[in-house]
């Protein structure tokens, strides 16, 4: 059986080098996206504040993290919004 | 004369950091260089013992850098190999008991006398690391095919570019080329990709690495074996001579069944 999954490639203990690949990518994409937990606080201050002079949110629902997938870093947001200012886009011209 | 000043370092322990520079110490020394062997791993000492030259050790570098002796008593001559040194490590003291500044001025001192300096770096990222590494010019990182040890030198890899260590290359130990081509293990070239560093060398594991440390001898200095003749490989590639990678395939002797393997797996290996 062993002997016949592995001729084949079926899933089974097959290619166990390949996975180790893929592992190790994924870990060495984490590892050198060093994010500390500073910056992300930082960072999330900033966009805050930006987005606070447009819109009224709902501070308490906020969430702001890098997501990390295979190949790629993102950073998402999800930031309710209670209401547009009235003078938002006014202030903008 | 002013010796290149190279650190060999992994960051994990185990993958043959010491054997490593035991055996390009040696292989540079047959070659006709005058090398000194410097152990960086203050409280743990083991490259006197992978040399087998523990019973003439009588001071270490602490020794030089406190002044209790001078550079030339703590030197030990390798007497199987013309131009061949240990410089040993203090076996009851701590990496505290050295400071980057004191390193780089203990090489800086042996540069004169010497065509190659070797510092045999601890496991870690912490001050003993920092200690080696501030002394070199040049890194040899060693890894395994593994995970683990890829993991940590891609870490120790970062911090060597940061430190500005050029040039930065890598040793492959341990290597099986039989598991390599059934696909159970990562090869010279996955690595690679992940890392994307020069490769200076691939070292197949070889039973002969434990006969050597058993008797005290380096394999470059006289045993005929594949990992002895990697390790001459790399000793000339640090010399700037063009010699082309051993054929480990060879010794894996499989290539037609792992060909029908790699054929029929071929649609699914990327999910």
């Amino acid at each position: 059986m062993g002997f016949l999954s592995r001729l084949f490639g079926s899933d089974n203990g097959k290619d166990s080098a390949q996975r180790a690949k893929n592992r190790l990518q994924i870990i060495l994409i984490n590892d050198r996206t060093d994010i500390t937990p500073e910056l992300l606080e930082n960072l999330r201050e900033e966009i805050l504040n930006v987005i606070i002079k447009y819109v009224d949110i709902e501070r308490s629902k906020i969430a702001i993290d890098f997501e990390k997938e295979q190949g790629a870093t993102a950073l998402v947001a999800n930031i309710p919004i209670l209401r547009i200012k009235r003078g938002g886009s006014i202030a903008m011209n | 004369m002013a010796a290149r000043v190279i650190v060999t370092t992994s960051g994990k322990g185990g993958v043959g950091k010491t054997t490593s520079t035991a055996n390009i110490a040696a292989a540079l020394a047959k070659f006709g260089k005058k090398v000194v062997a410097i152990d960086a791993d203050v409280g743990l000492r083991n490259l006197d013992v992978i040399m087998g030259l523990e019973n003439r050790v009588v001071y270490n570098f602490i020794d030089v850098i406190e002044k209790t002796c001078k550079i030339s008593q703590a030197l030990v001559k390798d007497k199987r190999v013309p131009g061949l040194f240990l410089l040993p490590a203090a076996q009851t003291r701590t990496k505290d008991a050295v400071n980057p500044e004191q390193m780089i001025a203990l090489c800086e001192e042996l540069k004169p006398d010497f065509d190659f300096i070797l510092l045999d770096c601890p496991a870690g990222i912490e001050g003993g690391f920092k200690n080696a590494a501030a002394g070199a010019d040049e890194a040899l990182v060693v890894t395994t095919p593994e995970i683990p040890a890829v993991r940590d030198a891609d870490r120790i890899i970062g911090m060597l570019e940061s430190m500005g260590k050029s040039p930065i290359r890598l040793i492959i130990n341990r290597l099986r080329p039989n598991m390599v081509q059934d696909g159970d293990m990562l090869a010279k070239d996955d690595i690679l990709d992940v890392l994307s560093i020069d490769l200076i060398g691939v070292v197949p594991e070889d039973e002969n690495v434990i006969r050597s440390t058993n008797n005290g001898e380096p394999m470059t200095m006289s045993l005929d074996s594949p990992a002895a003749h990697a390790y001459l490989n790399i000793a000339e590639r640090l010399l700037g001579r063009d010699v082309p990678l051993m054929d480990l395939e060879s010794y894996a002797g499989r290539g037609f069944f792992s060909w029908i393997k790699k054929f029929f797996s071929g649609g699914s290996k990327k999910k």
